[in-house]
Parts: C-alpha cells; structure tokens; sequence
C-alpha cells in the first residue's frame, strides 16, 4: 500500500492514521462543463437521404445542450475543406473543448477531423467521429427509425467525448533495417527496392535457394518470357547486392517488438554444409547415392539426391542434406559427400542456428500453394497416370526438368495425342474454393500453346470463363484460338479410363473427359491421352500460424487481410508488417512485383522519416491503487506487463502495448485504465446511446 | 387503593462538565443484524473516547430513545450519524430520510447500508417468496397460514406494522450520503481510527475529505494486505475449500484454485481470512471508483481461467458453484441489476 | 391466506400499444475495432440492410469487453446485448478474444442465474470480410428478443413504483 497523500494525520500517539479514500467523482457530477460542437454530415444524399440531418442537428443541440453541447451544425460534406474550416471557425469563436462529427465511419476520416481540431489548436484526441453512415444510412430503410438511431449515435459520441482527455502521439525511432520473409518473385521485388535505396534488408527463405514458385515454371505468359531468365538476374543481385542478408533454409519462429523495433528470431537449420568452403561444384550431388522423388521444386515428377541444390541456378549456390532421406543420417554409413568435396566443407556435426535480427519494418511475401487436385476425385489425379497438375506440367516444359522439355506420358516416353486442359480445379467451387484464382486461364492458354510447340497433339480447353484481364492478356487468347486450341464452354465432369459406349472401344487405354458443352448444349465424351489440370491457389498450410508469429490475421479463406482491399493493400492491420503477393490472395507476377514495390515504398518513407507516431491507445496504472494480484501479469500477448517483486505492484511498458485493454477490464481493483477507451468513456457512451428509444416503425398494415 | 410507597433515591452524583465541546452521535440500525453496533462498542477504548466526545442522541441499539424525541430535533443538529442497515421498508425510509434531516454528516456504515450485504440477498426472490419462506416454510408451525398485515384490526385499536418494498436498497438510493465505511463489520481498529478522526476533523484540526469518499478503508484491494505469495495465474480449475487438501499456507488461494474474493475487494481488514486460511468472501466492498463489484471479480476470474475451448471454460467455470453467491454475496442490492428478474416483477 | 405484492403499477413508459405496431427492441452491439466493427462498416458499404435495433459501440477488442459494460447496458434500458469480435484465433492482438470469451460464459451464468433469459444476451463472431454475415446475425438476434419482449430494469420497475407496496392478504 503506498501513502494516501490526501488527509492524512497521523495522531499524537504515532499509531497509523486512518486512510481517508477519496472516491472516484461520477462521470456527471460536479464537472465544468466542456463545450461540444456537434456537426451532422450529409454526405450529399448518402445520409442525407435517409436520415433527417436536420433533425438530428436541432435534437444535438436541444436535447443535449445540458450536456455540454453549445453548437450543432449540419453540411453537405463535412470532409471537404470548406466542412473542416466549421470546426476550426468555431473551436476558435466559440471556445469549444470537444468535437463530435456524425459522419462516416472512423477508418474513413477519423484523422481528417482530428487534423482540423489540431490545426484549431485542439488536442485531436478530443475530437469523437461517430459513424451514421456505414452504421446508420446505408443499413436502414426506415427514415424515422435511422434518424432516431442517428441521433443516439450523437448522443453516445457526445456523452464520451465529454470523458475523451488530450492525448499525445506515441513516438518510435524507426530502425532501417527490414526483415523480408519469402524469396519469391514478391520478395524480391521488395528486398531489392529497398537494398537498392540504402538499407540493409535481411530475407529469409524456407526453402535452400530463393526463387519461388516463378522459378518452378517455364515460360511466363503472355509474353512467354523464360520464367528463368528474367527471373535469375533478379535472383543473382539479390543474391550478391552489399545490402542484403540472405537467409536461405531458414524460417522466422519468433517476432517480439512492435513498428520500428521489431526483434524476429530467424532459425538457420542446419545445411550440414560449411558455406565458408563450399564452392558450389556440385560434386556431392552427382555422387550422392540417395535418390529421391523431389516433391518441392520438380512437382514429384523428377527426382534430387539427398543432397541437392533444388535448382542449377539457385541463389546461394549451397546445397543442403536433407536429413530424412540422407544415408549417414539413416544408418550412419556412405558419406560419399564428404569422400569426394574437394574443399572439405560437409558438416555432418552441425546444428540448427538461431539468430536474433532487429528490425523496423517486416514484408511479408510467403506466397501460396497449389490446391491438392486429389481432393477432386472425379479427375482422377493420383488414381489415373496420365493426369497432370499444373506445376507437373511446367516441370515437363521446362528444358531444365526431368524431361528435358518433352511433353511426354507418365511412361516418360510416348507423345500425346490429343490433351485436355481443365480449367477452376478447386477454384469457383463452393466444395472447394469459392475464389476465382486469377491466374488458371492464362496459365492454360500458356499451357495450350507450349504443347503445340512441343507437339502435334490436339489441345482441348475446358473452361467456364475465359479471364483474360492483363495487357495483352485477351490477344494471347486469341492467338490460341488462331492457334487451333479447341475450346470447349463447361466443367468438366469426369475424367475416367472406364469406357462406356460403343464407339470408345477404339479408346482403350486412353482418358475420356465427360463434359457438357454448354454452348453446343450437348454432353461430350472427349477421349485424351493427357489431362492437364489447371490447379487453384490456395493459401499457405501454415498460414495461420505464421500470422499468429507475425501478429497479424488471415481471412477464413487463409489469405493474409489486408488494412484496405482497395486504398491500401499492402499494408496489414498491424503497424509495421506489411504483405506483399500472393499471400494477400492470388494473382499474376506483375501484381506480385508491384506489391513488393508499394511495400517497399511504404517502408522506404517510414525510414526517411525516422520516427513514427503511434496511436496513443494505452494502458495506464494507478500504482497505488494496484494490489499486486497479478491477475493482468499474463494476459498481455505482447508482454507489456510485468511484475516488480520489490514493490508488490506490476508495471505497464507503454512501448510494448498495443492498446486491446484486455488487461483493463480484468483488473479487479480499477488499477488499470485505457486511455483512449476508458470505463468513463464506455459507460457514458452507452448511456448516450440508450437516450433514444427505439422508434416504432411505420406500423404494420397502417396506411399511407 | 393506598399508593404504594416510593423509595426515596439518593441523589445523582454531579456530572463533571466536559472539557472539550461533545458532538452530536446517532447510530441506526434499519435492515441489518446488529452487528455494526457491536463493532462500535468493541473498538478498544470506545467508552472514554465517545464520552469524553460524544453526546450519543440517538441509537436505539444501545439506548432507549424514541422516534418523537428524533422529531423534535431541530435539522442538522446530529454532527454524525451511522447508520448501519439497509433500506427494506416504510419504517427504514423514513427513518433514512428523517436522520438525512437531522444530521450533518450521515455516514453509511456497513456493507448493508453501503451495498446492501446479506439482506440485499433476498433480492433474488419476489416479496411473496420472502415471506412464505419466512412465516411459512417446513421449519414453521403456521398451520393458518398467517402472515404479517400492515394492518390489523385488535379489540384494542388498530394495529399497523411497516410495509414491505419489492427491493432492498442501499442508503444512498434513498437519501444523499455523506461518507460510508465499509466492511461487514467494519474492523473495530478502523472505526476507532475513523471516530478519532471525525473528532478532530469536527473540531477543525483536520479538513473532511470530499463527499461521497470511503473511510476505514484503504486504496487498493485484499491483496495488499495478504501476505500470501502469489504468481501468475492459469486457473485451471475453482474447488470449493472442503476439497481442498492440504490447503498450501504461504500460497495464494485463487492460485490454488479456491475462489478468493479478495483481488476485488478494498483492504482495511488487514486480510484477516486469507491469513487463516479463508477465502475473502468480499464483505468490503468494492475497491474505488468500480461501478460493479460482481462484474469486476467476474472479469477477473473469467480472464485467468486456462482455456480456450468453450467447453473446456465451462468445465473448469462448473466449479464456481453458486456464481450470484460468489460474486454478489455483499453487493447484489447495489449493483447494476440489482437483484433478480422474479424479485423485480414481484413473481 | 397467502400474500402477493400488489400488481405492479404502470410505468411511465407504457403507452397504450397502437393496435398494429409492435415491441421495437433496443439492443447494444459490441464491436471490435479490427474485424467486427470492420464488418459492420462492410455490411455499410455493400448497402446490405438490417433492422436498426442495434446501436454499436466500438473497442479495440473483445479483450476490452467488461462484464460491467454490459450491465450497464440492461440496467439503461437496453433490452439484449450482443457481443462480437474476430473469430478466435483471428484475434488481431493475438488471442485477447478468448479472454473476452470466458468473460462472456461467465457473465452468462450469472444472468441466468439472476432470470435473464440467455437469448438477451448473445455472441457473434466476425471477421471484417463478413458484413454479410453480420447483417443476417443482427436481424436474426433482433427478431428473438422482440419475442422475448422487453427487459425490466430495476429503474424501469421501481421508479414509478411507490417505496411500500401494500401486502396485501389474500384468502
């Protein structure tokens, strides 16, 4: 208990004074009162035309004159300048000490209306913007009802605008330093824009070489640009650029801190290769005797050693051991590696490595994955051979792949005849994914053509949409329509070796797509040797929980949210981490590139500044009010709170809170408030909004 | 008839004339168990002290007094009045209302009169059910059924008893209140503290704090006072104390899994229960400035309780067994709801 | 002879109910800034429509939510309470909505244990993709309390009550 300092005696005989608490005053009572501006918006017609602004104008200034209100306008457009310069007119003429705009909501113009209040000298934290439009005006069709919520949506901002007390902006130093996760085509982009302005940026990739998905495929439409080639150069100066650190066959498990000093925990897992002494030969690869299906970048359909680099142009050029299927690891025989590196550099001692990386800003850019197309039983992959995914297929294109290029069957040998091309696998489907994966329909026309160039074979497209947005998008899929593609208008049905009719006996062997031509409005049985599926995007297995590392949130879908789908959608809802590609969601490489850009930029302006103001949106103890129960001590995901021995209380860290005010209301004894949501400030504004009763609309079957 | 003979009296001895001024005390006992009054008269010296500053005008639980000689009172001439109880019928109003008239200071003294305590309690029932279990139970030989009238005709006259209010409430619902002190009872070393500094604060060597504070009591909760140890708590299960055992001595109860009271409530009791042994059952009230005391330790519990899946909290929320009691033992008149649904609508 | 209270006398805010109009319900929403507030200001932009029964206030997160607020809200004059917040797990401080979660069980408990009917108070979580969503929850929630009817407050009942209720002896 710390020393009351109000009233206190001690008496004569020295015994312990009684402690005279004084109690918290009530909300209403006994206060100056402030002077509120009350300003209804019309928004031109949007709420205008549902709510009586008027009304609720001459209501604010009536009925809530005894709570402080000494002027109630109303305007066109409150956010226009003209609309603005109201506030800032009459904070100067009439004194005010609280403002209250009923308007849109907060995300829109909260610090549009808090910038007019600093401007007119008035702590912009005292300035409340209750929302009678997202809220109000367009969720209601009844003009009596909406205006009589309007005006106790008034009401509750003016009863807590009268507890709101002036705030100051929590400054941050920016550490310039950036911490990029995911080394695809995006993150790139992102640690190259910002290495190329100056800063050291630190990128860290799971898989041992960046590259991505993009360094998988094998031509880009619809320029059929070698994905390859435009894509290593990138990857080289990366690779070698003084300001970036690259941190290869490593993944983030750990982020503490908050925008501008953020500490990530970057686990190095063990290579088992000394990269000091390396020289990248290749040595170990060719003689390593373990063989394995290389799931990750050959699709399963090629094969890697035990050690391997995934690809010949990886960045870094070390390879790794991959434990599990590596023989000294299994049965602690072989080391051929080490028998034939020339330098000595495998490490079959090493361990795991954990670094600690201090950054300001974090992009997010781990990309996506390819919609499991087993789930999709009817088409059979995984059950018939001749069936293909998408990134199977770039493999095979791809001079460099298992095939060296040939378009052939499972068998590795005989060229098709005739291929079927399935468009939305797993996308546009409420079994599966309800999205459209944007990229299917010209990564199919690729498809189309890549096998006309490789082949005779008749290509079929099975499509429900051709979409077909980008420059020079909708020409690529007239030049396949040029080309001879046949295109079939339907969702396929089945693909099935089962013969059923008569006239398929000469199919034997071969795949029958089942489809409903919908625009010759028949069904069609279409025999193929090869179906191609044009696998959707999905989100990240782990997406989850690399938002929950990051502290940000993903849809239910499991594509990161963005802070804005529209006017800012790069930047997540937490301060500092920002995404980039197709973690936001599918889409193109341009795209991929532009968001890593726009991120970069966003960052690249955050470090020019130097500091940030962060929203003062606190917890705050009153020490001697607090027990030391410890109730609060592990509420904080953030840890801001922690607890002093010595003194028996615990301490808020006001850098590390984020302002949930979780640990406020659980704080039994009142020690804890916010300072931004306070009780005060919760409680009246309920009070405000229980002002107005509910208003009975037109009644039922009244006329006129 | 002859008269029957008096007995003559000595003399009274002469009365010394006080040294200092003696302020006008009342004490009131309207809704309460007396256990107030008690409190009172065993603080350690209580006897000098009130007759070396006391003029006591009022307290029936210690004096005759009569509400005529209350009457007569010119207002705002008691210097301090207790008042303990809450208020559940015509005769506690108007006795809160008269002594508001009557004095200077109305102090509300006791978890009754400041939060309505354990007759507060009887706000879960309609009136009805109050008394049918009161005059009418199993345990009472009533076989007419009688219960009590607010009027009754005898051959005598007519006889009238006070008239029952749907709700109890607290002091301050009914008339403004000066200052309260917690506490069920106050602790008799907090009310000697609070009485000799009335005295001095009366006799203008101590300035009153401001309308509406707490005395006898202190800023923080129980768990300043207790000198339990205490860690972060992951509640992982509530026990009711007969099954626990052994109980640890040193550890915090709540830790333990016994819901202890205590991180809501105001210390000044020195936490005389956790020190033995006891969960703080709460009868000091709330700490400064809470609204709702229930809600506060409702919130508290609820956050440290160690899981996530619903069924899984409401495992672990089945061992609080009687959550109203838990969490409004001392306080369900003042808070926010007030009592129940039943005892609202009177059925 | 057994004894009721006396009827309860009529309120202030009794009209004479018009012969086709109906019980309109007042019910206060709690949102989080992240996600459900996100989501009603959705349900706003896509013009979705919803009753205008429910007035919303706005915290930074379900974590926020004092069982305090909500009695507060009852004893105003609010018949039901709704509380939203992102999708456990979705928290945006993390998992501060689980908190908020217990707080809710909890305080359920107590008002049904007070005879609160459990419908008056309800829980809702959404993302801030889900206006849609959240739209048909309120107008779901708004039709089951306009059934339930309204809530007495204790200031709704005792105010234009007189202190002492005759006790009245029935035979």
């Amino acid at each position: 208990m710390s020393p009351d300092d109000a009233g206190v005696t001690v008496s004569a005989g020295g015994e312990p004074a009684p402690v005279v608490v004084p109690s918290a005053t009530s909300p209403t009572d006994g206060a100056p009162q402030e002077r509120i501006g009350v300003y209804v918006c019309h928004c031109g017609t949007n709420i205008a035309g549902t709510v009586d602004v008027a009304a609720v104008r001459d209501w604010a200034a009536d009925r809530l004159a005894g709570h402080g209100v000494v002027v109630a306008r109303d305007y066109e457009f409150m956010c226009s300048s003209s609309g603005q310069e109201l506030i800032e007119k009459d904070i100067h003429d009439m004194g005010l000490t609280r403002v209250v705009v009923a308007a849109c909501s907060p995300h829109m113009h909260e610090r549009t209306f808090r910038g007019a209040c600093e401007r007119a000298g008035l702590n912009p934290y005292l300035c409340e913007l209750v929302s009678i439009r997202e809220q109000v005006s367009w969720v209601h069709t009844d003009h009596a009802a909406a205006t009589a919520k309007a005006e106790a949506v008034v009401a509750g901002g003016v009863l807590r605008v009268a507890q709101q007390v002036p705030l100051e902006p929590y400054r941050v130093p920016i550490n310039p330093a950036t911490l990029v996760v995911g080394g695809g085509i995006a993150g790139i982009s992102a640690a190259l824009e910002i290495a190329d302005a100056g800063f050291p940026v630190h990128l860290v990739e799971r898989e041992p070489s960046i590259g991505g998905h993009m360094a998988q495929f094998d031509k880009t439409f619809p320029t059929l640009d070698c994905a390859a080639c435009i894509l290593t150069p990138k990857m080289v100066t990366a690779g070698s650029h003084p300001n970036i650190t690259l941190h290869t066959w490593s993944e983030v498990t750990d982020v503490k801190g908050y925008v501008g000093n953020f500490t990530a925990t970057v686990r190095h897992r063990a290579r088992y290769i000394n990269t000091d002494l390396c020289t990248g030969c290749g040595i170990c690869q060719e003689k390593c005797p373990a063989k394995v299906v290389d799931d990750v970048f050959e699709a399963g359909i090629g094969y890697r050693k035990g050690v391997y680099t995934p690809f010949p142009q990886a960045v870094p050029k070390y390879p790794v051991i991959d434990r599990d299927n590596c023989i000294y690891f299994e049965r602690g025989t072989c080391k051929a590696c080490v028998k034939f590196c020339p330098t000595g550099a495998i490490d079959l001692e090493q361990q795991d490595e954990d670094v600690e990386l201090e950054v300001g800003n974090i992009v997010l850019a781990t990309g996506y994955e390819t919609f499991d197309a087993r789930r999709v039983e009817p088409y059979g992959y995984g059950r018939l051979a001749n069936v293909f995914t998408s990134l199977e297929f770039e493999r095979m294109s791809n001079a460099a792949g298992p095939t060296s290029g040939r378009i052939v069957l499972r068998d590795g040998v005989t060229e098709p005849r005739a291929v079927g091309i399935v468009h939305c696998v797993g996308s546009r489907d409420r079994n599966y994914n309800p999205y459209c994966s944007a990229i299917c329909c010209m990564q199919s026309l690729k498809f189309a053509h890549l096998v006309r160039e490789h082949t005779d074979a008749t290509v079929y497209e099975f499509y429900i949409d051709m979409r077909t947005p980008g420059k020079g998008y909708d020409e690529f899929y007239q030049r396949l329509q040029a080309e001879g593609t046949v295109f079939v208008r339907g969702r396929v049905a089945e693909i099935t070796d089962t013969l059923r009719l008569p006239q398929e006996a000469a199919q034997d062997g071969r795949l029958i797509i089942q489809v409903e031509d919908t625009l010759a409005g028949e069904q069609r049985r279409i025999p193929v040797d090869m179906v191609i599926l044009s696998t959707g995007l999905n989100p990240r297995s782990d997406a989850r929980e690399v938002a929950r590392t990051f502290g940000i949130t993903c849809s239910s879908d499991g594509w990161v949210i963005e802070r804005h789908p529209k006017l800012d959608p790069v930047a997540t809802m937490t301060e500092g981490v920002f995404a980039a590609g197709c973690a936001l969601g599918p889409r193109d490489i341009p795209a991929s590139v532009s968001n890593g850009a726009a991120a970069a930029a966003r960052i690249l302006g955050r470090i020019q500044q130097g500091e940030m103001a962060l929203e003062p949106v606190r917890a705050q103890l009153d020490e001697a009010r607090c027990s030391g129960c410890r109730i609060c001590n592990d509420l904080c995901p953030y840890n801001a709170i922690t607890f002093l021995d010595e003194r028996h209380v615990v301490e808020v860290n006001a850098a590390l809170c984020q302002g949930c005010g979780t640990c406020v209301a659980a704080c039994p004894a009142g020690a804890l408030s916010s300072t931004g949501f306070s009780d005060a400030q919760i409680l009246s504004q309920i009070e405000g909004l229980l002002m107005v009763p509910a208003v009975d609309p037109v009644p039922v079957g009244a006329t006129a | 008839m002859t008269a029957i003979p008096v007995p003559a009296l000595a003399p009274a001895p002469p009365v010394a004339a006080p040294a200092a001024p003696r302020h006008r005390f009342a004490m009131y006992w309207a809704s309460a168990c007396g256990g107030c009054d008690i409190a009172v008269l065993n603080v350690e010296g209580v006897l000098p002290l009130v007759d070396a500053h006391f003029d006591i005008v009022f307290w029936p639980a210690a004096v005759d007094a009569k509400y005529a000689d209350l009457e007569a009172m010119p207002d705002a001439s008691i210097d301090i009045t207790l008042f303990s109880g809450g208020i559940r019928n015509s005769e506690n109003e108007a006795l809160a209302r008269l002594l508001r008239r009557k004095s200077k200071l109305l102090v509300a003294f006791g978890s009754c009169a400041g939060e309505g305590c354990i007759p507060g309690l009887a706000n879960l029932s309609p009136l009805s059910a109050v008394f049918e279990a009161a005059y009418d139970g199993p345990g009472t030989d009533n076989p007419e059924h009688v219960l009590p009238q607010p009027m009754w005709t005898a051959p005598e006259g007519e006889l009238d008893l006070p008239l029952m209010a749907p709700l109890l409430r607290t002091l301050d619902q009914v008339v403004p209140v000066d200052y309260s002190v917690p506490g069920c009872p106050p602790e008799s070393a907090r009310i000697g503290e609070v009485l000799a500094f009335v005295v001095e604060a009366l006799e203008g060597r101590a300035a009153l704090p401001p309308v509406g504070s707490v005395l006898g009591a202190g800023h923080s909760t129980v768990c300043d006072e207790c000198p339990r140890t205490r860690g972060v708590k992951h509640i992982t299960s509530f026990r009711r104390i007969q099954d626990v055992s052994p109980i640890d001595p040193d550890l915090c109860l709540l830790e333990q899994g016994i819901p202890c009271n205590g991180p809501a409530t105001r210390d000044g009791c020195a936490a005389r229960c956790p020190l033995v042994g006891a969960p703080c059952i709460g009868c000091y009230g709330p700490a400064d400035g809470v609204v709702d005391y229930g809600a506060r330790l409702m919130s508290a519990f609820a956050s440290v309780v160690d899981a996530q899946e619903p069924a899984e909290i409401e495992g672990i929320l089945d061992g609080i067994a009687d959550p109203v009691g838990q969490f409004y033992r001392f306080s369900l008149a003042r808070s926010l709801l007030g009592g129940s649904r039943a005892a609202r609508l009177g059925r | 002879m057994s004894v009721t209270a006396a009827p309860r006398p009529a309120l202030a805010g009794d009209a004479a109910a018009p012969a086709a109009s109906r019980f309109e319900p007042l019910i206060i929403g709690f949102t989080c800034n992240w996600c459900s507030y996100r989501a009603a200001d959705l349900a706003g932009t896509a013009r979705i429509k919803y009753p205008p029964n429910v007035r919303l206030v706005r915290l930074m997160c379900a974590g926020r939510l004092d069982p305090t607020f909500v009695l507060k809200a009852f004893a105003g004059g609010a018949d039901a309470v709704m509380v939203t917040g992102c999708w456990p797990g979705d928290c945006h401080y993390r998992e501060q909505n689980f908190k908020g979660l217990r707080r809710f069980l909890l305080l359920r408990r107590v008002i049904t244990a007070l005879g609160i009917e459990p419908g008056r108070l309800q829980l809702v979580w959404a993302s801030a993709a889900e206006g849609d969503r959240l739209a048909h929850e309120i107008a779901r929630i708004v039709e089951e309390v306009r059934a339930l009817g309204p809530f007495e407050a204790r200031e709704r009942v005792t105010q234009a009550a007189a202190l002492a209720v005759p006790v009245e002896a029935t035979t």
